[in-house]
């Protein structure tokens, strides 16, 4: 079971990509995390570049959205919504949209802030873009507020309550991605 | 209405949809205009006045491919993991040319009793010697109870999508050799 982790925030010290991390360590045997470090090299998106194929870094996206069981999302919140390089490749990711990288794939939606919302409109905004796209949207909600104390000085997430809650978002949408295996 | 009564006014025997000749499709409200589709890949058969049917969600048509596309994702029908829609009766009640079957109607995995109501028309001979009876019916579900939730606000705050879908079927069935 491979899941493709993806941080919507660039920034070298995001409490998203931590939360990411953080889902590195808590996936269980047979799960594979794959932290995307990719953002940074999708371009703007424009309808002119959009044939087949694609940009380069977009089809690399897009195939490893494709090669990946699930994806899972951690989200900064930026002016009430998404951060604009996360919707950006998304739009990307979205082409064509009767049969893109994202059709029917399962996908959960955590985030953060240093705020005590945690991101949740971000949040709540992402999962609307995903269904939009054709996603099979895992019922998960993690906001994680006041971020900053969620974690040490070197990065690593230390509050039990949200691991947890990153093991429950990896295993809902792992059970999305294998509802054979749920039903048994 | 007796048994005998129901025997007499619903074509007993087994009869197939002519696919060619009738046709499943839905219309819902949308903005100000009527949305509509069709299922083109169904079957629908009656037998002893027991109506049964299955459309396949992957043929959905509508005049926009990325609408079909919507359409099949998990925010409607989510085709990948329900890929029929099904229709069965336990009961039909016929007076003069309207007929209603009363059954059950699965969606997205999720069974609403419903029932079609409609008319008639047959069982005639036609050109060919064939037996046919001819069925207009129709419904209306809120596609709420069927997990289909998908909205998006007007300016006016109003829905753009309604929540209730009329459903139709117009058969053509031709009776199968005994």
């Amino acid at each position: 079971m491979h899941v493709l982790a993806i941080s919507g925030s660039l920034r070298r010290g995001s409490h998203n990509t931590g939360l990411l991390r953080a889902l590195q360590e808590e996936a269980p045997e047979g799960v594979e995390v794959t932290l995307w470090d990719g953002l940074r090299s999708i371009p703007p998106y424009d309808a002119d570049d959009d044939g087949v194929p694609g940009p380069a870094p977009v089809e690399a996206f897009r195939r490893l959205v494709r090669e990946s069981d699930a994806v899972v999302f951690a989200t900064p919140e930026y002016n009430s919504s998404i951060p604009g390089a996360l919707k950006n490749a998304l739009d990307w990711g979205s082409r064509p949209l009767a049969t893109n990288a994202f059709r029917n794939k399962p996908v959960a939606v955590v985030a953060s802030s240093a705020g005590a919302f945690g991101a949740v409109w971000a949040a709540a905004e992402l999962r609307k873009v995903l269904a939009a796209m054709g996603a099979r949207v895992a019922d998960v909600e993690l906001a994680v507020g006041h971020a900053p104390e969620k974690f040490d000085e070197n990065g690593r997430l230390v509050d039990d309550a949200v691991r947890d809650g990153l093991r429950d978002a990896l295993e809902a949408v792992v059970a999305e991605a294998s509802p054979h295996l749920a039903a048994a | 209405m007796s048994t005998a009564q129901h025997d007499a006014v619903v074509p007993t025997g087994t009869w197939q949809a002519d696919t060619v000749h009738s046709k499943v499709s839905f219309e819902v409200p949308y903005a100000v205009a009527t949305f509509s589709g069709e299922v083109p890949d169904f079957e629908a058969t009656l037998a002893d006045g027991k109506l049964t049917g299955a459309g396949r969600i992957a043929s959905i048509t509508v005049k926009d491919e990325n609408l079909e596309a919507h359409l099949l994702s998990p925010e409607f029908f989510d085709a990948e993991r329900h890929p029929e829609v099904t229709f069965a009766t336990d009961a039909a009640e016929r007076e003069g040319d309207t007929i209603a079957f009363r059954g059950e109607l699965t969606i997205k995995g999720i069974t609403r009793p419903v029932t079609l109501r409609g008319t008639i028309v047959g069982p005639t001979v036609d050109h060919f010697g064939k037996t046919r009876v001819g069925l207009q019916l129709g419904t209306t579900i809120d596609r709420t109870q069927f997990d289909m939730n998908w909205n998006m606000p007007l300016p006016n705050g109003e829905p753009a999508l309604a929540n209730e879908v009329t459903l139709k079927a117009d058969l053509t069935l031709v009776g199968q050799e005994s």
